[in-house]
């Protein structure tokens, strides 16, 4: 007798939960041939309102645990991930890509977990600095987390895009509501899997599937977000992103790059997007 | 005034009641009927600061929350009341003067109930002679469960008698009283006794204020006006944080006891934080986004 195939449900990451989207949409994820691979969450703004709320509440104890502690969070993920690589590449080939690229882009984006990992308690020191004043202090500037980032991920490169994004937000102390690549957003949610045990508190990086063109304004616009990172092109987005973030002086982030591969694609700088400069004075004489 | 017949209160079906009550939850209102039921909402919210650590500071500054809800936002109604401890009702009665708010005092040795009656008697004396308009009294939760229903009945009328015209409302602690039917049982010791409100918690035990709960609470209301012909108010209190959940309750109110009950003389919410997601969501309406707390007032 044969077995029933038992088909995985593909629903949004919100607070470690795996909840189906409120409004209870769908849309579909085809194959290049053009068969139905997944029926995917069409997230809701409220989805993402409700995602907000659990990012702000979680976000000042994950800033405020160690640096060490959430470098071995970043390594943990790299290594949840590394356990099943053979998921994601056969995923990632579902959807299209070859086998080799596929592979690449599997351990490109454990490494980058675990470069970023490394930088945990190092990024501090690089964009620190003493500041020299005509005064009796002792002046000195030093990185903070923005506080809750909502991120656009990159269509193209479905895990190593979204994972070259999320990976600098949260090793800055930020929390992150991420909406996954629309093209191929099936892999972003199997991430979350991986996410999810890998002691990332719950909350930290919530994961919604759905439409850019629904969703941006929401992003842009929610007075709860720090700051927004767009990964795209389109210009009607940008000038929308742009002009919806100054209610509340968003910082905003876009990256027009289109290869997530290369070497320029990792970089501390990426974690100083994400990070606010807070200068001290302190009075040396009285 | 004697205690009621207790043997005659119908048994509760706590399945039944939740199977209700998450009816309640599931009407949808939307923009107008929303925004009308937001105004409403803030309308009877008795503004709490109930802590240890509280100050003539933190009272002032929640007085002044009170008649500040949010300046920015034009036609906003001022909120019911601000409840606090009788040694700070003097510091509110002052800062609200000539402003309409009612200042409500908890006592009867808030929240345990675990005193003497004399020490209950002048606790609420104090409170009055402060100037309170409200008196917040909880029952003795040990006696009542231990079967005396005579000593709360009367404990309860000796209070009513001390707070002479202010507002006394009767606070059951259901979180204490363990079951729906004991719920019902104490709201009619309550009512019988001459409480004006009952109310559901002290909001320092968990849980506070459940819909089903409140509902049992509300059933009994209804019981006793149709008996009696007056009208008793419900305020629920602690753990009614969203604006959702208010209107979830306005909903439950409209639908058990009518719109006689729909304003602030006979409905009230005990809680310290709704009002500001109140504000956040008639803002989110008038602006279109989604609001930070940031934006507003903490207190």
């Amino acid at each position: 007798m044969s077995r029933i195939d038992v088909l995985k449900t593909y629903k949004i990451f919100i607070g470690g939960k795996f909840p189906r989207t409120e409004s209870g949409r769908f849309f579909h994820v085809k194959n290049k041939k053009g068969d139905l691979l997944a029926n995917m969450c069409l997230s809701s703004r409220k989805d993402f309102r409700n995602a907000v709320v659990v990012a702000r509440n979680l976000q000042k104890s994950w800033e405020n645990t160690t640096a060490l502690n959430k470098g071995q969070i970043l390594y943990r993920i790299a290594e949840m991930l590394e356990g099943r690589k053979s998921q994601f590449i056969s995923e990632l080939l579902l959807t299209g890509s070859s086998k080799s690229l596929a592979k690449k882009e599997v351990e490109q984006s454990i490494d980058r977990l675990i470069y970023y990992a490394g930088w945990s308690d190092k990024f501090q020191q690089i964009f620190s600095s003493v500041n020299p004043v005509a005064s009796n202090h002792f002046n000195f500037s030093s990185p903070q987390a923005v506080g809750v980032v909502s991120v656009i991920a990159p269509n193209k490169f479905p895990l190593l895009g979204l994972i070259s994004v999320v990976a600098p937000v949260i090793v800055g102390g930020n929390s992150c509501v991420v909406l996954s690549s629309e093209e191929n957003p099936m892999i972003s949610i199997s991430f979350a899997e991986v996410l999810n045990t890998s002691d990332v508190p719950h909350g930290v990086v919530n994961i919604l599937t759905g439409k850019r063109e629904e969703l941006i304004p929401h992003f842009a616009s929610h007075m709860d977000v720090n700051s927004i990172i767009y990964c795209g092109d389109n210009k009607e987005e940008i000038k929308s992103i742009e002009q919806l973030s100054v209610e509340n002086l968003k910082r905003v982030k876009i990256y027009k790059r289109k290869k997530w591969d290369d070497k320029q694609s990792q970089s501390p700088y990426f974690i100083e997007k994400c990070q606010e400069i807070k200068t001290t004075w302190h009075p040396t004489q009285v | 005034m004697n205690l009621p017949d207790l043997s005659k209160i119908p048994k509760i079906d706590k399945l039944g009641v939740i199977e209700r009550t998450n009816r309640f939850c599931k009407r949808s209102i939307k923009n107008s009927a929303k925004e009308m039921g937001l105004h409403l909402s803030l309308s009877m919210i008795d503004l709490t600061t109930l802590d240890g650590k509280d100050t003539p500071e933190k009272v002032r500054q929640l007085c002044y929350k009170a008649r500040h809800l949010h300046d920015s936002m034009e036609g906003l109604p001022n909120v019911a009341a601000v409840c606090v401890y009788p040694t700070f009702v003097s510091v509110a009665t002052k800062e609200l003067e000539g402003s309409g708010i009612n200042v409500a005092s908890v006592s009867t040795a808030f929240p345990s109930g675990q005193s003497t009656l004399e020490v209950k008697i002048s606790d609420t004396k104090f409170a009055i002679d402060q100037g309170a308009d409200e008196v917040d009294m909880v029952i003795s939760r040990g006696k009542f469960l231990s079967g005396e229903y005579n000593f709360v009945f009367d404990e309860i009328a000796t209070v009513k008698e001390v707070c002479g015209k202010a507002h006394l409302k009767v606070i059951l602690e259901t979180g204490e009283l363990d079951t729906l039917d004991n719920v019902r049982k104490a709201s009619k010791i309550s009512m019988h006794a001459g409480a004006d409100f009952i109310k559901t918690s002290t909001g320092k035990i968990s849980p506070a204020a459940t819909m089903p709960v409140t509902y049992v609470m509300l059933l009994a209301i209804k019981d006793y006006y149709k008996k009696t012909g007056i009208k008793i108010g419900m305020k629920p209190a602690g753990g009614i944080s969203t604006s959702k959940q208010s209107l979830q309750y306005l909903v439950m109110l409209k639908e058990t006891l009518g719109d006689d009950w729909m304003n602030k003389d006979l409905f009230r919410f005990g809680a310290s934080r709704l009002a500001n997601d109140i504000l956040m969501q008639l803002q989110k309406k008038k602006s279109g986004f989604y609001q930070s707390l940031d934006y507003f007032s903490k207190d």
